[in-house]
């Protein structure tokens, strides 16, 4: 990839080593961190799984679907992302706009996807010691005995999930921001209105809510301090950041659901 | 954004450009047929450690596909690919030269 031209521009600083923006190279190396984040936690989990000989096996076939299905909807996401990207570079703002949005409705249902696995499992009595009782839950549900016998299990299923959850959260709050710019915070509200009054007090959405409130505090800081139309450079550094939520998921999902099924 | 800035923007702009949008379906196409490929494998029953393998495997190609095609590295500079996939991939290294072995350990004394 040739960089002569670039050379020639006059400017006080110097041709990027990488031959590309900086932004990019920005959101690449927050990247490398975030997946040595991901990679610790990865680690653990499979740590705990060679080191706990009665490792639980509790994903059912139902579990498997629903994460398989979860599966397709990122991955559809990642497509969904490329095109935006592709119609952001060739100057179509419309069709921008309409596969972002595509791309945050394919990440959302997988939120809501993911948000009723972990609300079923918790019913079924696996959970965190930080998670408040289910009111009727049974003694002699299912994963009791997983949550007493193996605590590593719920912690680091719940513990490397839930960061994968964090951030497709974060991730479609960027791209609303992206696409929608300050017509985005409202709607933002609402989701946090609903998601903490349509969960019930002892589910763990019902705190966990309170990261859209947070995020639309921070979002409106950052539009109303630096307002600006976004660029195809822009949406293509979003597109990163998306992408490579799909890509950790890549490994999740067999690490975590299909080596740990439960198929009769 | 300075000029190299925005020339530099301009210039990864114009490599999307050349991309068919053909070749964006065939790569999600192929992330949906091993991930296909994997769950038909979960309910086949194999041995822990050949499932784990295969899956693995599977895992890297459809990384370096999202990597290559969708992150798009496979254009970028050589320096830019290197350097990234070479520290992450090292660092990943040095944590399983450092963690597998202490948890095969635990298992051989035996501890529950």
């Amino acid at each position: 990839m040739a960089d002569s031209g670039l050379h020639d521009i006059p400017s006080v600083y110097e041709p990027s080593l990488f031959g590309t923006y900086s932004k990019k190279i920005g959101m690449w190396l927050f990247l490398l961190s975030d997946s040595l984040t991901f990679g610790a936690l990865l680690y653990a989990y499979s740590y705990g799984r060679i080191s706990t000989p009665d490792w639980p096996t509790p994903f059912h076939s139902e579990s498997i679907i629903n994460a398989t299905i979860m599966t397709a909807f990122l991955l559809t996401s990642s497509l969904t992302m490329v095109l935006a990207v592709r119609a952001s570079v060739n100057g179509d703002s419309k069709a921008q706009r309409l596969w972002l949005l595509a791309t945050m409705l394919c990440g959302t249902g997988f939120i809501i996807l993911h948000g009723r696995e972990w609300s079923k499992l918790i019913a079924e009595g696996l959970t965190l010691p930080m998670f408040p009782t289910v009111p009727g839950q049974e003694a002699n549900s299912e994963f009791v005995n997983v949550s007493k016998n193996v605590p590593q299990f719920a912690a680091t299923f719940f513990g490397l999930t839930g960061m994968h959850m964090l951030h497709v959260t974060l991730g479609v709050i960027y791209l609303g921001v992206v696409a929608l710019r300050r017509k985005f915070i409202p709607i933002l509200l609402v989701c946090w209105l609903v998601a903490w009054l349509g969960t019930p007090s002892y589910s763990p959405f019902h705190y966990g809510a309170h990261v859209l409130l947070i995020a639309a505090i921070v979002c409106t800081i950052i539009l109303w301090l630096k307002p600006k139309v976004y660029d195809s450079s822009d949406v293509e550094v979003a597109g990163l950041y998306w992408h490579f939520v799909d890509l950790v998921w890549m490994f999740i999902f067999p690490l975590v659901y299909l080596m740990s099924a439960k198929i009769l | 954004m300075d000029t190299i800035q925005q020339a530099l923007a301009e210039r990864a702009a114009e490599q999307q450009r050349h991309h068919g949008k053909a070749l964006f379906f065939w790569v999600w196409g192929a992330l949906l047929a091993m991930t296909a490929i994997e769950v038909y494998l979960t309910y086949q029953h194999m041995q822990p450690k050949s499932m784990l393998t295969i899956l693995m495997g599977l895992s890297l190609i459809k990384a370096a596909l999202i990597i290559g095609y969708f992150m798009h590295l496979k254009y970028e500079v050589s320096r830019m690919k290197w350097l990234t996939m070479c520290s992450v991939v090292a660092c990943l290294i040095l944590m399983t030269i450092f963690f597998f072995p202490d948890a095969r350990r635990i298992i051989d004394l035996g501890v529950k």
